[in-house]
């Protein structure tokens, strides 16, 4: 019949208009800034420097290899290498950035500078209230600005950044393996020359004991 | 005392005028008149307008406005401030006077349609033998007001909108004059209201509506459609339709300009409301006769709310419809049908009394409806397309 | 001739002239919508409210929108170039506009029966109206039904031939 559809519409039209005041499904809305959808835990926004422990300076990740300002698109990243060196998680001297600015007016999430990073460095925030009445200056970030904890990094995004503490502890168990075998053969090395006028015919012993 | 709260305003008016000498009473009565419909209609406009945001909302599972003022009542004051101070921009090239020109026409005459509305028992500001003619004679000025709109702008698209909207506006004019003719026809009278009260009379409780016989019910729906179609409401609003055309022929419009012209189009949604609840509803006359005691405008404005509600709902639910379908189905489908409606009013009256005649009535009514629907959709196939090549 | 009279007059008179005298044509059309309005409002004085709503009606709802939508379709808004809005026989022009007013009056003059009374204004009520059109005055009635059906059946006939033969070229 003509106009069947219509009344069909109109009986819908009026469920939704009911169910709104009754229902959650009907009425989706989410009444922001009172209320907030969590974050998905994928989600970026814009980068952030890693540092781990309490101190910004002394744990910062960052070892101002530049690969990241060299891979980022739209080039938002300006990185100056510091003069002197500081030790990394795993107790090498490295040197680190004097200057790591990103001007986030630029930068197009694209998370780029997350993926090639070696270190683990930058890693990216899912916080979006960044309005700034300041056109130019609040919206480049330095260093200092740049600086989150890992404690951080694992509340925003907990899977990853276990996944990456995992890997990080790895290595420096790797490294400190490493470390105590060296310092094992240096201790036995040491040990050896004063062994070795008594023990010459034993010099394969060592190299059969890697 | 039903009674005063019923003829209040009416007592009020003859109490303030009492005042003055004999020879200024009368004009001192239709200026309190005047006052009364200017300051009760562009209120009722801030409620529809806030009612048609929140209602909107709510069918398309979202709420309405809701931050200035409890559940977003002040809106409108907030709409109106908005309005009144934004700058008013007027193009180079633009007809200065009749872009000035057209929605003070277009508001002045939406506010003359409102004189001859009966309110309320003995509440009508003009009562004219010849009131209904009036009522359209105001509403054929409007679609002047809307070429005036577009023209004046110098801008293809105003002009393209306010042509589609003329036309538009013109071809539905005649089932809405037909289907009030009908009325007119059984009641025997121009006058809104001699036909407010012949509708005011009960049988068994049942009040004497014109919706309520087979070619009042046949009349009300082809009145509602081309009155949808006259105000250019959804889903016939493709002179204004913002995905199409920016805005139609108000686009050049801005600031307190655009404010009358929102004004004027929801003054004719409430006017045209009124008119089709004088000529179908039974005006001010209670549903049912235990019910009389309450006061007679509050049953007006009620029905004429309750219009609006239903306007919005069909607004909130149907997509629009492409000008050539438009204009089809005013030409082809609706005007047959006010003819058809005429003559079975005409069986109707001479039939005599009974129920045969209510058989008969409805009957035609509903054959050639149906029959004309489905020749209508012969042509077309609903169902599950196929694509010949992207599969 | 009251006060309300002559005002009325004046702007039906004010009207007409700038329908004729205005350079801009849609501008001439709105002035013609006005010297309807100000016909309109004349009959509403007179008391004969079926012709003056049925003059707003007509005229300024359909007829001017008529006038106007000729005028945009056919492109003649363009202010003319020489700027003479008087053509060159305006003579011959004012000899003939002199004539047929002189018939008109001379005509209305001879119908009039002396001094209208007030009180003997005749109430040509619609209902009045609707039995005379019904009732003595049927056929003619039934043959302008007959000659606007025509109008209506050629005007869809001469734009279905336009648009035929659009196509063919």
């Amino acid at each position: 019949m003509l106009g069947e559809g219509i009344l069909k519409g109109l009986a819908e039209t009026a469920k939704n208009f009911a169910g709104s005041y009754v229902s959650a499904e009907r009425l989706t809305t989410v009444q922001y800034p009172e209320q907030r959808i969590p974050t998905a835990e994928a989600a970026r926004v814009f980068p952030f420097l890693v540092y781990d422990g309490t101190d910004w300076e002394a744990g910062m990740r960052c070892v101002a290899c530049q690969i990241c300002e060299k891979e980022c698109p739209p080039k938002c990243i300006y990185i100056e290498k510091s003069k002197d060196k500081k030790p990394d998680y795993v107790g090498k001297m490295q040197i680190y950035p004097a200057r790591f600015d990103i001007d986030i007016s630029v930068c197009m999430s694209c998370q780029i500078c997350v993926e090639v990073c070696p270190f683990e460095a930058i890693k990216m925030d899912t916080d979006f209230e960044l309005s700034t009445t300041d056109r130019f200056g609040g919206l480049l970030y330095d260093r200092k600005e740049l600086a989150r904890s890992n404690e951080y990094y694992h509340k925003i995004h907990p899977t990853e950044a276990a996944e990456v503490d995992a890997r990080l502890a790895e290595e420096k168990a790797k490294v400190e393996a490493k470390a105590k075998a060296a310092a094992e053969a240096a201790a036995a090395k040491a040990a050896a020359p004063q062994g070795a006028k008594a023990a010459a015919p034993a010099p394969g012993k060592p190299g059969a004991g890697e | 005392m039903l009674d005063k709260a019923d003829q209040l305003f009416v007592l009020l008016k003859d109490w303030l005028v009492g005042y003055l000498p004999g020879g200024w009473q009368q004009p001192a009565g239709v200026v309190l008149g005047v006052i009364g419909i200017v300051a009760v209609y562009p209120t009722l406009f801030a409620t529809a307008v806030l009612m048609e945001r929140k209602g909107l909302g709510r069918m398309q599972n979202r709420l309405g406005p809701n931050r200035v003022g409890p559940f977003g009542i002040l809106q409108p004051i907030a709409d109106a401030i908005k309005s009144l101070t934004k700058e008013d921009i007027v193009p180079l090239n633009a007809d200065a006077m009749v872009h000035f020109l057209a929605p003070v026409v277009l508001v002045v005459v939406a506010f003359m349609g409102f004189a001859v509305l009966p309110v309320g028992r003995n509440m009508v500001l003009v009562d004219m033998d010849a009131s209904l003619l009036f009522y359209f004679a105001m509403g054929a000025s409007t679609e002047l007001s809307i070429f005036m709109a577009g023209w004046s702008s110098r801008n293809k698209y105003s002009l393209l909108g306010a042509m589609r909207a003329v036309a538009q506006m013109i071809s539905y004019e005649v089932p809405l004059l037909l289907s009030s003719v009908t009325i007119v026809m059984m009641t025997g009278s121009l006058s809104l209201v001699k036909i407010v009260d012949a509708q005011n009379q009960y049988t068994w409780g049942l009040p004497h509506w014109y919706i309520f016989t087979p070619w009042g019910c046949a009349a009300f729906v082809m009145y509602a459609i081309a009155a949808t179609a006259e105000t250019n409401r959804s889903p016939f609003d493709l002179p204004e339709g913002e995905s199409e055309l920016v805005a139609g022929y108000f686009t050049e419009y801005s600031g307190f300009k655009f404010a009358l012209f929102f004004l004027g189009e929801y003054l004719g949604m409430l006017s045209i409301s009124g008119l089709g609840t004088t000529l179908f509803l039974g005006g001010w006359s209670a549903p049912f006769a235990f019910l009389a005691w309450v006061p007679s405008w509050i049953w007006f404005f009620s029905k004429v709310m309750l219009s609006i509600v239903v306007l919005i709902w069909v607004r909130g639910t149907l997509p629009r419809l492409r000008q050539d379908q438009l204009m089809n189905f005013a030409w082809k489908f609706v005007l047959p049908m006010t003819l058809l409606n005429l003559m079975v009013a005409a069986v109707w009256r001479f039939m005599g009394e009974g129920l045969l005649r209510w058989i008969v009535c409805s009957a035609i009514l509903v054959v050639v409806f149906v029959a004309a629907g489905r020749a209508g959709m012969g042509r077309k196939h609903f169902g599950p397309r196929s694509y010949r090549y992207a599969d | 001739m009251s006060f309300v009279f002559w005002l009325i007059a004046a702007l039906t008179v004010a009207g007409g002239l700038a329908a004729v005298l205005l350079k801009n044509l849609v501008h001439c059309a709105l002035a013609l919508t006005i010297a309807f309005l100000g016909l309109a409002l004349l009959f509403l004085q007179l008391d004969a409210q079926f012709a003056g709503f049925a003059q707003i009606l007509v005229y300024v709802g359909a007829v001017a929108i008529l006038v106007v939508f000729a005028i945009l379709l056919t492109r003649s808004s363009e202010i003319p170039k020489d700027g003479g809005i008087f053509s060159r026989t305006w003579v011959t022009g004012l000899v003939i506009a002199a004539a047929v007013f002189a018939m008109l009056g001379w005509a209305v003059l001879q119908s009039v029966p002396g001094l209208p009374h007030e009180s003997a204004a005749p109430a040509a009520s619609v209902q009045q109206i609707g039995w005379a059109l019904m009732g003595r005055y049927v056929l003619p009635l039934e043959i302008v039904a007959l000659l606007l059906t025509a109008a209506l059946i050629g005007a869809v006939i001469v734009a279905m031939h336009e648009k035929e033969g659009a196509k063919e070229r």
